[in-house]
């Protein structure tokens, strides 16, 4: 029998896509430059950010906002990973990574008219600390956190009671962005809404309307941007109007029909209306965990090695980009995505091999039964995985992978929860599979949550191999030392099937034919320093 | 009349504080927790320990015990404080009633648009002497409940907003952002008004007292308009109470699809985080508004019907 001839199109077309969304995510046709200042960027988000503060939030809607009105100590390189001065012009920690020094740029202000100086990185620091598990990214990058110290006014030395490489990456991401002293007068729940929101960024909040908008305007005098940056002095755009529009049609029709500038948050489906005609779309895969399957070790059928070991193989996770998702999405190629720093490439071991994994399934005992899945001395060869309705399209992606499981003879049960079940069920130990993922542009993200001494959702036991390599990439800053222990720590996780990793989650951003320079910065949040607009 | 005040007034009184009491079992009591709600909202990857979450649980009062919480709570919301929201931080009732005017606005302007839809529909389908213009404007309320409000507003955006690009197609800024969503949340509240209002009007067309009135002289305009109205409008008005529920059930979803900020909005994103001090308020706040316009209905009532004007005085 020959294909039929949508099979033999699908090909062509994802092609087609590849190539026009390859070209778009570049400069486009429109891009054409001078950048000139001035002008409103008016932009679409999903959802509702509920607290702006990015010390405080862990959401895309938010931190979005948030990077635009903190600077930090440090920035990240996107290309590379590489750490580079933003407020700090130079740095040095101590062997262990237990001891950071920081030097601050001169010159350097908050919006409020006061100096961005050792004691307000200190004020900053302690704050955040303070927060608890208010701060919810704070709270593990300042773990180990013993105290900061002011050296002199423009050199400070944060301190931890534990060996916290970590902390070097940490200090570039807005979540340790540096609020004005004057910010820690208010609660934590003014700050939240925009009150005591004073950071020393290029734009500076305006207004916070809750499911409406939020407007942020443009730092007169501002001179201290990221090294990493296009240009220096003020950003370009005037005024940044971020507008809360829940429904994916209603962002895509507004910006085809010019009432808004950009959109976050693109719908696969929709991603083809903005390529060629005037539009583009900026992409970029989020750093840190992929979306996985991660296996708890300790419960029924997923305590054999062989069957971890066969769900590796029996997921297509090509199928998966192509069927569910769109090309701007990646299949995994490790537990970490290709944008984190130190990701190694285990595509191999990904490979799809239903055939592999069969023969793993046959030989440990997993005979097919009447309706094809498998069972062992009665024991039925399932699963359930839990799962939060974050991202839309997991529900889709799921429904998938347990046909493709299927055909292995294992049953996935799909186990939707709203989230805050997700976290209890966690506590509690009573998952079979977690269906995540993480964004962090570091890779100890990998020990907070398979370490036993941290997360451990994989529920292993103390003193395992991959806790020792984890332990040893986080004692170096030296990305050259952590190389061996983070590649090894991906290796053990692929190979011993703690996490069946799927696919890249990506930022699909559309563009008007006025946009230019919406760019992301290393953890695929936007970063609108360099930002245009040739509209009127 | 002062004792049927009275009553009424305990009556509303007595359906408050059960609004109150039985959402307080239901989201205090029930599993659930939002303080777990909201540190697991963001996947961070970042550990909690049971300490760190037992301290953030203090710090809303959820670890209380319950008829401690439940008479805090009571007290607090009688001087109408429902707590801080857990998302936001900020304070439920002033996240409500901020949500509030935009709501009511296009409610509003959707219940005027409903009466005039709706009212119109019933009153010239009943009027008419063509039965073919009967039949259709009488068929127009079924065809307007069947619609689903979700797809009626993306229709209306799509052709008014993305094509003709006459309307906004998001936000609530200036009188014209109203239009749409109004019209949307017009268009099923209408349908029940003409249904309700067409079925009296023929119920009271057949009365033996139109006959007597048109004996007297009255033409069919003064008939119509002037005495059927007038008593068929009682059933009508009782379905206000009804139609208030549509209303709200009504702005989730436009003020979704419009992209507006409003009770609709904070309702639902407190439902989804289990936000539950701002979903408290909402229910305790939908529970006033429901007392607040049956009262005003059956104050009406005397005014519109001689017989219960009658009642009313003697209890």
């Amino acid at each position: 029998m020959s294909p039929s001839l949508p099979a033999k199109i699908l090909p062509l077309a994802a092609a087609a896509a590849l190539l026009a969304s390859g070209c778009s995510s570049g400069a486009t046709a429109t891009d054409a430059g001078p950048p000139r200042p001035g002008g409103t960027l008016t932009i679409a988000v999903g959802s509702n950010p509920d607290c702006l503060d990015p010390q405080q939030t862990g959401t895309n809607a938010a931190l979005n906002v948030g990077r635009q009105l903190v600077d930090s100590l440090t920035d990240q390189d996107p290309a590379n990973g590489e750490i580079k001065p933003w407020l700090a012009e130079r740095w040095e920690s101590n062997a262990d990574s237990t001891s950071f020094t920081f030097h601050l740029r001169p010159g350097a202000t908050f919006a409020d008219g006061t100096p961005v100086d050792a004691a307000a990185v200190k004020t900053s620091f302690d704050g955040v600390k303070a927060l608890g598990a208010k701060a919810l990214l704070g709270l593990g990058y300042l773990a180990a956190y013993r105290g900061a110290t002011v050296v002199d006014p423009l050199t400070v030395r944060i301190d931890f009671t534990a060996p916290s490489a970590q902390f070097l990456q940490a200090s570039s991401t807005m979540s340790l962005g540096i609020l004005a002293p004057a910010a820690y007068g208010k609660t934590p729940e003014q700050r939240c809404q925009g009150d005591g929101l004073i950071g020393s960024g290029p734009f500076v909040f305006d207004s916070f309307k809750q499911n409406a908008d939020i407007v942020i305007t443009k730092r007169k005098g501002y001179a201290w941007g990221s090294s990493l940056w296009r240009h220096q002095g003020e950003a370009y755009l005037d005024r940044i109007d971020y507008k809360i529009v829940p429904e994916p049609g209603v962002r895509t029709g507004s910006l085809l029909s010019g009432q808004i500038g950009a959109t976050t948050e693109v719908q696969p489906v929709d991603e083809t209306q903005f390529q060629g005609n005037g539009f583009s779309e900026q992409t970029r895969p989020n750093p840190g965990i992929v979306f996985n399957l991660h296996a708890n070790v300790t419960r029924g059928a997923l305590t054999d090695d062989n069957v971890r070991q066969a769900l590796v193989k029996g997921v297509n996770r090509q199928e998966v980009v192509d069927t569910v998702l769109s090309p701007n999405y990646k299949p995994a190629t490790s537990i970490l995505a290709s944008t984190t720093p130190l990701h190694a490439d285990l595509s191999a071991q990904l490979a799809y091999d239903p055939a592999g994994a069969a023969r793993l399934l046959d030989a440990a005992g997993w005979v097919p039964g009447a309706d094809g899945i498998r069972a062992r001395n009665g024991q039925r060869l399932t699963a359930k995985v839990v799962y939060a309705l974050v991202f839309n399209q997991s529900q889709s992606v799921l429904e998938l992978i347990q046909q493709q499981l299927r055909r292995i003879g294992f049953d996935l049960v799909l186990e939707p929860h709203p989230n805050a079940e997700v976290l209890q069920i966690q506590q509690v130990n009573s998952y079979d599979l977690l269906w995540y993922n993480v964004t962090r542009a570091d890779p100890d993200i990998l020990r907070n949550n398979f370490s036993t001494k941290a997360g451990n959702r994989s529920r292993l036991l103390p003193g395992n191999p991959l806790d020792a390599v984890l332990d040893a990439q986080a004692a170096t800053v030296d990305p050259a030392a952590r190389k061996q222990p983070v590649t090894e720590a991906q290796r053990l996780i692929v190979a011993n099937g703690y996490a069946i990793p799927v696919f890249e989650l990506t930022q699909v951003v559309a563009l008007g034919p006025d946009v230019h320079a919406v760019n992301f910065e290393a953890s695929s949040r936007l970063q609108l320093f360099d930002t245009w607009t040739s509209g009127s | 009349m002062r004792r049927y005040l009275l009553r009424r007034a305990g009556q509303a009184v007595l359906v408050l504080w059960a609004a109150f009491t039985v959402s307080f079992v239901i989201l205090y009591l029930l599993p659930g927790d939002a303080v777990l709600a909201k540190l697991g909202g963001a996947d961070t990857g970042t550990a909690l320990t049971a300490e760190q979450v037992a301290r953030a649980q203090a710090e809303y009062g959820l670890d209380d015990p319950w008829p401690v919480q439940y008479g805090k709570r009571l007290l607090a919301a009688l001087h109408g404080d429902f707590g801080k929201s857990i998302t936001t931080g900020d304070s439920a009732t002033h996240m409500v009633l901020t949500a509030l005017p935009p709501t009511l606005a296009v409610a509003g302007l959707g219940l005027v648009l409903a009466i005039l839809f709706g009212g119109g529909a019933a009153l010239a389908g009943t009027y008419t002497r063509h039965r073919w213009l009967g039949t259709l404007l009488q068929s127009l309320p079924p065809l307007g409940i069947s619609l689903p409000v979700f797809w009626v507003g993306l229709v209306l955006i799509q052709i008014f907003s993305f094509q003709l690009r006459v309307l906004p197609a998001l936000g609530n800024h200036g009188p014209e952002s109203l239009i749409l969503p109004a019209i949307t949340l017009a268009l099923p509240t209408g349908a029940i008004i003409g249904q309700v209002l067409a079925k009296s009007l023929r119920t009271q067309l057949a009365e033996p007292y139109v006959e007597i009135v048109r004996a007297r002289g009255a033409g069919r305009a003064r008939v119509h308009f002037g005495h059927v109205l007038r008593n068929a409008a009682i059933p009508a008005l009782t379905m206000l109470g009804v139609v208030a529920g549509q209303l709200l059930a009504g702005s989730v979803v436009t003020e979704t699809v419009f992209s507006r900020d409003g009770v609709g909005r904070v309702t639902t994103a407190a439902v989804n985080a289990q936000d539950v001090p701002v979903v408290q308020a909402v229910i305790v706040l939908a529970a006033f508004c429901f007392v607040v316009i049956n009262l005003a209905v059956d104050l009406l009532y005397p005014l519109l019907d001689p017989r219960v004007r009658r009642e009313v005085a003697h209890v």
